[in-house]
């Protein structure tokens, strides 16, 4: 059961002829790529196809090279150092945007000093300045709802991957993101602790979240997601609904891909 | 072993402790600052910033601490320049060139220590904590540092006991803490043993208690690193 989405809802991110490049190696070709407001996305490709350098790029942990990238109505002003270097030109709106956005990694990445409840609350009373009691109970509710409420006290060594992603993603959604962005969620993990962590993505597609979610789980991006988009040397191979793309996908190389 | 002369000693020493105590606590904390901003320099990428901790690091870990001390106490005087400073007050009097001695000399090994801490900040939780819109101070602040202090405590802990020690050499530039007392009596009574026995029993307790305080500290500072705590699952209980 695919998430429903309304016809047209407003983009809550857009991303335009995105390049990047590390040394002589370019990586992303010119991306192009938007998300209306409830979708999900799932990003597909081969490694080395800049599927993990794309949502990288989004939030500025890499610098694009050239490129616009826009939050909600806001577009990251870019400008050039004198070497010819892009860079933000703003870096108070740079840390704005990515409050915006909550980013979910493949090595979970919590902080290991702080507890989960600290994790998650980090954030929001920091960066966000919101009052603490607040952020304690909207904290609490939110590790109910991922199925770790009892684990608020411990240390993230403590706690099993799947537990630590489930956390990780309890964090990025204490900060209220427009777009969730998770950079293969489930690749470190062990198999049998996969579902859980799927489990909880469905149920945020479900409600409506907009997500971008570079993965490697067929079954996530053909069940959960409303529009897949198949990445192949930093460019956009495939972009479509799943039924339409996994069906009827013209792409030799997306072929090959889900064939594995 | 004369028990009377001996316990004599040891209550003249004991007077001198604080002293001691005093130029170890001033030159370690000072010395953490100055070791924290070389340990940045280290690291900010910036190049004249890096080699001048790097020739800083060179020249004191590379001469010995009583070079550098006569060296400010004696050395600096010379110089008609620094006697017409506002400085001179400072300078002039041994307790400081012997704090400003131990603190220079202290940073160069802290901040290696300070280094080696700050690098093994995974980099995955740096990257997470700029991903939810920390600036860098506060990335700095709340996640970079107080991972690597947890890292760090250990070997500072030697570097501080290594200072207790080392304040010993202050007594070669008149002050009266604890070897320079034991030294005056040495003089006044040719009884070398008794009076260094002693003085080598008042350094060991204080670098006992030192090294029980820097557990402590590590203790308290690594509830991440224990197993965690046998516990019913907490509800409704405030934090």
């Amino acid at each position: 059961m695919n998430a429903q989405v309304p016809a047209i809802t407003p983009l809550a991110l857009d991303v335009k002829d995105l390049h990047k490049s590390f040394g002589n190696v370019e990586v992303l070709k010119g991306i192009s790529l938007g998300a209306r407001e409830g979708e999900v996305v799932s990003i597909l490709g081969s490694s080395g196809s800049g599927k993990s350098t794309l949502l990288r790029c989004i939030n500025l942990l890499e610098v694009p090279d050239c490129g616009d990238v826009t939050v909600g109505d806001e577009t990251i002003r870019m400008q050039r150092t004198r070497d010819g270097k892009s860079r933000a030109a703003d870096q108070a709106q740079v840390e704005r945007i990515r409050s915006r956005l909550g980013m979910v990694f493949q090595s979970f990445n919590l902080w290991s000093h702080k507890t989960i409840l600290e994790n998650v609350i980090e954030a929001p009373v920091h960066v966000q300045k919101r009052p603490r009691k607040e952020c304690v109970e909207e904290a609490e509710a939110l590790l109910a709802k991922v199925g770790i409420a009892e684990k608020r006290d411990h240390y993230p060594s403590h706690l099993s991957g799947g537990q630590q992603q489930r956390a990780a993603i309890a964090r990025a959604l204490a900060m209220r993101p427009k777009v969730m962005l998770f950079d293969e969620p489930t690749s470190a993990l062990d198999p049998e602790l996969v579902g859980e962590v799927l489990r909880v993505m469905r149920g945020l597609a479900e409600e409506g979240r907009t997500m971008l979610v570079v993965t490697h789980e067929m079954g996530f991006a053909r069940d959960v997601s409303s529009r897949v988009v198949f990445l192949h040397k930093g460019l956009v191979e495939e972009d479509g609904r799943p039924d339409h793309v996994f069906v009827k996908s013209k792409s030799e190389r997306f072929k090959q891909f889900i064939k594995g | 072993m004369d028990w009377t002369f001996t316990f004599e000693t040891f209550i003249s020493l004991v007077a001198a402790i604080p002293l001691t105590l005093q130029l170890a606590a001033a030159s370690i904390l000072l010395g953490a600052f100055l070791a924290l901003g070389l340990a940045l320099f280290r690291l900010s990428g910036v190049r004249i910033l890096d080699w001048f901790a790097r020739f800083y690091v060179f020249v004191f870990r590379g001469t010995p601490l009583l070079v550098q001390i006569f060296l400010i106490y004696y050395g600096l005087s010379q110089f008609p320049a620094v006697r017409h400073t506002i400085l001179w007050p400072i300078l002039r009097e041994p307790y400081w060139c012997a704090v400003i001695a131990l603190t220079l000399n202290t940073a160069a090994y802290a901040s290696e220590i300070i280094r080696g801490g700050l690098l093994s900040v995974p980099h995955g939780q740096i990257e997470a904590a700029r991903a939810c819109g920390m600036p860098r101070l506060m990335v700095f602040r709340r996640i970079v540092l107080p991972l690597a202090i947890r890292q760090a405590l250990p070997g500072y802990g030697n570097e501080m006991i290594s200072m207790v020690k080392a304040t010993s050499l202050a007594s070669i530039i008149t002050l009266m803490e604890v070897t320079g007392v034991a030294a005056k009596i040495i003089s006044e009574t040719y009884r070398a043993i008794e009076v260094f026995i002693v003085a080598g029993v008042i350094y060991l307790t204080i670098n006992f208690l030192l090294t029980r305080l820097v557990h402590v500290v590590e203790y308290m500072l690594s509830p991440h690193l224990r197993a965690p705590r046998l516990q019913t699952p907490v509800q409704g209980e405030s934090k």
